[in-house]
């Protein structure tokens, strides 16, 4: 951590609103600590990605140590610590999607957003995620936009997919 | 009783509130509360219910590990991580009949004496959290959790209900992290024991049940243990949620009683393989199984002491099948790369030994390995088995050791194919050649 540099430019702070919701999330708990993996969540959503900065003031809304919640940030997969595009896809290549044809949608969409795992295109609209199972293996092959899924695909439905997104 | 249907019945709109309580919804409860939490636990132990998450342990004895007598408050975490590849039948729960698994939660509680419940459900699932919430929001204000229903049912217990929502990580699944995950610390697997009904979310006595595991209580509580233990294989009773997936025609998710053929389930319900081909293997509960071999399926039934004794193990009921035209290293490179990429990194045997199966498995595909190399992933699997702190180590040597001891003239074929240039100095070497070092460092 480059400690100077992130404390000089503090300027992240949680909405009213979303300062609401970690007030609602730590309820749930007998510690403020266990609502961290929320009040990431609810930064992610504001900030769109988590830096040491944005883990700093989550530090303090929760009065955790910043250490902490770093080492939960850096844990789990679906906290980013970068921008991801407008569109985040995630591919499962996973065994039950590998046999129904997974890699071939992986090059598919890999080659017509030209980018690879974790990139994202110069125009900030797309990201590609290369992801383990998604719990969807009867359905397979799949993808997931923001989240939503998309099952049973074939390499045509996957580009009419793209396409579709603006 | 081919078509017993407990956990996903065919009524629709069963995840409507109206529908599940004119379908005898909360009858179970009800019945519960009219029962001391000793009797219920007894119930649940001579129904012969076992967990669904993977073990298959016996779930009213579980239960019974709970202590009666105790000043800490107790909790229960009902697992829906739902990781496992193969897996995908909780959100099926999630989606069709969210309020029979929040009046299991609710039995349970009230068994084990719980006031607080997490239901922990993997983050990708965010469609399934917003239903499962939606439900739960619905059962609070109708009065049937919480506070309010000790009005309901005409009780003095009352419990709370909490969705946690995970982050993307298979390990939180495995049941000491997920209460690492839940008090928000880095979600590493604890040593055990103590175990959780000892020493479970800060410390205090804490159950782990799976989702589906949870839904069949309200079934049992409000038909009766002999009921239930009629159903299915005789040690291992009721349904399960099998989801056959891979090379089938019709995957999906099908509820029937175990002990059911694994034949007929896949030929059957799932409609056979596509172009009627062979079966060359099938991991019979989700990846971490061991794989049985297609020539040896006739006679295998589906529950836990049957697959034990076909060499297999019930899991989570994730049937993957593979046709024969399927290249076995690749699907085992693959399976090997999830678990080297899920390890937490605490065990050393776990974390490079996950790494040098890979590596090793790569060199069998680009054609570069040889024979001892598969002598050589039986042992570093070997040096795993056992020797971790949580049984994901396990989950990463058992497929690795049967898929090859199981298979060996196959992976044989992959490494006897392969050109190995002998190569005694490798830097010595690149020097002579003549490709340029930009396409060796590529
Ligand atoms: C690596 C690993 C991952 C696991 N993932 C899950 C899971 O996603 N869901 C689940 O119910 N159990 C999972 N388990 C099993 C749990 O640790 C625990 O045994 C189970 O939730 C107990 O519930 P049951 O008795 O109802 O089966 C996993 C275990 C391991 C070792
Ligand atoms: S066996 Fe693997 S996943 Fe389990 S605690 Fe050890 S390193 Fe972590
Ligand atoms: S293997 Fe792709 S969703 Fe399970």
């Amino acid at each position: 951590m480059t400690n100077n540099k992130f404390l000089k430019s503090m300027s992240f702070k949680f909405t009213e609103e979303n300062l609401k919701r970690i007030e609602q999330a730590r309820k749930k708990y007998p510690t403020s600590l266990a609502a961290v993996m929320d009040t990431i969540y609810i930064a992610q959503e504001q900030n769109k990605y988590v830096t040491h900065e944005v883990m700093q003031e989550i530090a303090n809304v929760l009065n955790v140590d910043p250490v902490d919640v770093l080492g939960v940030v850096h844990f789990y997969t679906m906290y980013f610590s970068k921008p991801m595009g407008k569109y985040h896809i995630q591919v499962c290549t996973n065994v039950s999607c590998m046999l129904r044809g997974a890699y071939e949608i992986w090059d598919k969409v890999k080659d017509k957003l030209g980018i690879d795992n974790l990139g994202v295109t110069k125009d900030g609209k797309f990201s590609l995620e290369e992801v383990e199972c998604m719990g969807a293996c009867g359905y397979a092959p799949m993808i997931s936009v923001n989240g939503n899924y998309y099952e049973n695909l074939t390499k045509e439905k996957v580009i009419e997919i793209l396409d579709s997104l603006q | 009783m081919e078509n017993v249907k407990i956990v996903l019945p065919d009524i629709n709109n069963l995840n409507q509130w109206d529908v599940y309580l004119s379908s005898g919804g909360f009858e179970g409860a009800k019945k519960a509360f009219s029962k001391t939490s000793d009797e219920i636990i007894d119930i649940v132990k001579k129904s012969g219910l076992r967990g669904r998450g993977g073990a298959a342990f016996l779930t009213g004895l579980k239960w019974s590990f709970m202590p009666k007598t105790t000043d800490k408050p107790k909790y229960l975490c009902v697992n829906g991580d739902e990781s496992e590849p193969g897996s995908f039948k909780d959100r099926q729960i999630f989606e069709y009949n969210p309020f029979q698994l929040i009046e299991g939660i609710i039995i349970t509680c009230y068994a084990i004496g719980a006031k607080v419940a997490y239901l922990y459900i993997r983050g990708e699932y965010h469609k399934w959290i917003n239903l499962m919430q939606k439900a739960l929001d619905e059962t609070y204000a109708k009065g049937y959790v919480g506070d309010k229903m000790k009005a309901v049912f005409g009780t003095d217990f009352s419990c709370d209900i909490f969705i946690h929502k995970g982050a993307g990580a298979y390990i939180c699944g495995e049941e000491s992290s997920l209460m690492n995950s839940i008090e928000g610390k880095r979600p590493y697997p604890r040593v055990k024991p103590p175990f959780p009904a000892q020493n479970g979310l800060w410390g205090n006595p804490t159950t782990i049940n799976n989702v589906e595991t949870i839904t069949n209580v309200p079934a049992i509580i409000n038909k009766g243990w002999e009921w239930y233990s009629a159903i299915g294989a005789q040690k291992h009773p009721g349904t399960l949620l099998f989801g056959l997936s891979g090379h089938v025609n019709k995957p999906g998710v099908y509820e029937l009683p175990t002990g059911i053929l694994l034949t007929d389930l896949i030929n059957n319900f799932g409609g056979g393989v596509p172009g009627g081909k062979k079966i060359k293997c099938v991991i019979p509960g989700g990846s971490s199984m061991p794989p049985l071999r297609g020539d040896k399926l006739e006679g295998v039934k589906m529950d836990a002491e049957s697959l034990k004794e076909a060499g297999s193990a019930i899991g989570t009921g994730g049937v993957i099948v593979m046709d024969e035209d399927t290249n076995l290293a690749k699907v085992l490179a693959r399976i090997t790369k999830f678990y080297y990429h899920e390890s937490c990194g605490q065990c050393t045997p776990c974390r490079e030994g996950t790494g040098w199966m890979l590596k090793t498995l790569n060199r069998i595909i680009r054609g570069e390995a040889t024979s001892p190399d598969l002598d050589l992933l039986i042992n570093v699997a070997s040096n795993i088995e056992g020797n971790t702190v949580c049984a994901l180590g396990d989950a990463a040597a058992w497929p690795v050791k049967f898929m090859i001891e199981r298979f060996r003239d196959e992976f044989e074929k992959y490494v006897k194919s392969s050109v190995v240039i002998p190569v005694p100095n490798k830097v010595h070497s690149m020097r002579k050649t003549a490709v340029p070092l930009e396409g060796i460092r590529k």
